[in-house]
């Protein structure tokens, strides 16, 4: 079609080491909110990307500027080297998927128009079936979008934003809502466009899903970035070796358990007590002597390594999602 | 590679699919009606004519009256009590009485209500009959020729009026509904998030429309031929002419009504109030000529006046296509200005 431009096809090894997209100062207000205020970000080709936090941090907001489908009051947006609104919009279309938090498509249509649909937009892309062997639908293709279950549909937008062989893909909370099993299967697929070089922007509040996929993460809250790294780093920030877990009545006061050897802080998380550890061997046996002497029922002791969640609390004093 | 359709047609596609696979859509847009010409068919068909009914008040000195008309067939004639006579013709189930006046021969007394126009006929009728059969004679002879052939019964009038119709309110709520629905379920922004062209989106329901135009015009006349024997009288281009720049001038109106409404109950508002104006004034039921002078400019300007006078033109009348274009400047003002209009205020998102 006139007035596109024809995007050659270069292997994903030619742009390691290639800003993907970038942002600086970026503010969104709306009327009563800063629903981002002075975010900074780079992201490189090839790398996995999350945006993590609690709802309400600004990662939607934030994930719809850098897709060109919201706009900041200042700052700037770079993508594949061109900002949106500069007359090279349907160029940069061209090149990036989206998947949006909660889309419905046409519910009677079937997974392969819905694809050929998608398909028709694009200049270049992949083959309708090559895409729906990808996501997994290959027995569905046949079928109306409203018989399909949550994870189905789930990866049907995924093929959606798929069906142009994306540079970047961007995904707004992708597994949300599934099983874990359906979860696992989205997993697969981005670990697929991940292994052909494809760059990955994704905003989650499953930590298990971000360090799962995720190269580098950025925690937000209150529109602001408060940790940005890589899943593992960030846990080594902590400086702690171990979380211990246990669940007691409702009323229990934990705060002297900070005091208690090998233990470096704590904090009540609904009916859980947290405990941040660096030596479990000295700290467990404490605990629960301390506990037993205080005639403390403690249920579902759990010790585990740190994970994203524990950065998480420690950093903002909340939960990452509401329990 | 999958041979790859253009975007604009891949869109059509999808929009006739999402509504032939809508049960209750096709049966609003094709059965609907299908159903009001029956009903409306039924109800102005032609009857043989009725007689004005007379009520003469049974006494003695009305008697002679009875005694005079007792041969004539122009008018049904009964005696009856005088009460009785009053009742009838309150509830309407006389159109008049009649009685000798008192005292004053060959005088009579007709009691109606001069406003019902069945009761004024009925007053002549009887009036003739009652003069002539006591020897009045005509001086001017007239002669009746009944109009009863296709074309000037009110089912000729009403058929093209309710093709307009038709065609205005399935693509009302057709693109409407659809469009509020896209919007709402935030298919819109995913569309607007790919290199498709808006206008494309848009246009899609325009060209979607036009199959469907097809298909209702050629349901509606095709029944109305077959049951009601209403025929064309003008050049099947023509109908076909100006049934496509309504419905494109529809279609425009419908993205207009729907660019900017979030729910489909603002979408309804909006609809209606676009519709009813046109419902009333448009002269689908009834000639527009019934409305004060003054007003006839504006609403022959109305997208559905133009359909409706259109086609009444060309399938009543026979009149040529060029005769027409009036009309159809008018629609293709409405297609091109609304669709236009409705492309710059789109909400996507």
């Amino acid at each position: 079609m006139a007035g596109r431009i024809e995007q050659p096809t270069i292997g994903p090894a030619d742009h390691a080491g290639e800003v993907a997209l970038r942002c600086r100062g970026l503010i969104k207000r709306y009327e009563d909110i800063v629903a981002v205020n002075g975010l900074d970000l780079e992201v490189m080709r090839g790398e996995c990307f999350g945006l993590l936090g609690p709802n309400g941090a600004g990662k939607t907001t934030t994930i719809e500027i850098l897709e060109g489908l919201n706009f900041g009051n200042s700052g700037e947006v770079e993508l594949l080297g061109r900002n949106w609104g500069s007359g090279h919009d349907q160029e940069m279309r061209e090149r990036i998927g989206i998947q949006l938090q909660e889309t419905q498509l046409a519910d009677r249509l079937t997974v392969e128009e819905v694809l050929r649909l998608f398909r028709s937009f694009y200049q270049r892309g992949r083959d309708i079936d090559e895409v729906i062997g990808l996501v997994e639908l290959d027995s569905k293709r046949r079928a109306a979008v409203q018989k399909l279950s949550g994870g189905q549909r789930q990866r049907l937008a995924l093929a959606c934003a798929l069906i142009s062989d994306p540079d970047i893909l961007f995904l707004d909370e992708p597994t949300t809502g599934l099983d874990p099993q359906a979860r696992q299967r989205v997993w697969q697929v981005i670990e697929g466009f991940l292994g052909r070089g494809g760059t990955v922007v994704l905003t989650t509040h499953y930590m298990e899903e971000a360090a799962h996929l995720c190269d580098r993460v950025g925690i937000m809250d209150l529109g602001k970035l408060i940790a940005l790294d890589s899943p593992n780093a960030l846990i080594d920030q902590l400086g702690v070796d171990q979380i211990i877990e246990f669940e007691t009545d409702n009323g229990f006061s934990g705060d002297w358990l900070a005091t208690l050897p090998g233990v470096k802080s704590t904090q009540r998380r609904m009916h859980r007590q947290v405990l941040q550890v660096d030596q479990v061997p000295t700290a467990l046996p404490a605990l629960l002597a301390a506990l037993q002497q205080r005639s403390i029922e403690a249920r579902n002791i759990t010790v585990h390594r740190a994970t994203l969640d524990d950065v998480f609390v420690h950093l903002t004093g909340k939960a990452l999602r509401d329990e | 590679m999958n041979r790859q359709g253009s975007p604009l047609w891949e869109l059509t596609i999808a929009r006739l699919r999402e509504f032939y696979r809508e049960p209750g859509a096709v049966f609003w847009t094709f059965g609907f009606p299908v159903l009001l010409a029956i009903g409306l068919g039924i109800a102005f068909r032609a009857r043989p004519v009725e007689k004005p009914r007379v009520a003469i008040v049974d006494e003695q000195s009305s008697a002679w009256i009875a005694q005079a008309i007792a041969t004539d067939d122009t008018v049904v004639a009964e005696a009856l009590p005088e009460v009785e006579a009053a009742n009838q013709l309150r509830i309407g189930a006389v159109d008049v009485v009649v009685r000798a006046e008192p005292g004053v021969e060959h005088a009579v007394i007709y009691r109606l209500d001069p406003t019902r126009e069945a009761s004024r006929a009925a007053r002549l009728t009887f009036d003739t009959a009652l003069q002539k059969s006591l020897g009045r004679s005509d001086v001017v002879i007239g002669r009746e020729q009944p109009v009863t052939e296709s074309g000037a019964r009110y089912i000729d009038f009403l058929m093209p009026g309710l093709i307009g119709l038709n065609l205005m309110g399935s693509s009302m709520w057709g693109i409407g509904y659809a469009v509020v629905w896209d919007r709402k379920r935030k298919l819109l922004k995913r569309y607007i998030a790919t290199p498709m062209r808006r206008s494309h989106y848009l246009l899609s329901y325009l060209l979607s429309r036009l199959l469907f135009m097809v298909v209702e015009v050629a349901a509606l006349a095709g029944f109305g031929f077959l049951v009601f024997g209403v025929t064309l009288h003008g050049s099947i281009v023509g109908v076909a002419l100006v049934s496509l720049l309504a419905a494109f001038s529809f279609a425009g109106l419908s993205l207009l009504v729907a660019a900017r409404a979030q729910s489909i109950e603002a979408a309804s508002g909006w609809m209606n109030f676009a519709m009813m104006p046109m419902y009333v004034l448009s002269g689908s039921f009834f000639a527009y000529t019934r409305f004060p002078e003054l007003t006839h400019p504006f609403i022959q300007l109305l997208p559905l006046t133009a359909a409706n006078d259109a086609l009444r033109a060309i399938i009543n009348d026979g009149a040529s296509v060029a005769s027409t274009l009036p009309q159809m400047v008018v629609l293709g003002a409405w297609a091109v200005l609304t669709f236009a209009v409705a492309l710059r205020w789109f909400r996507w998102q």
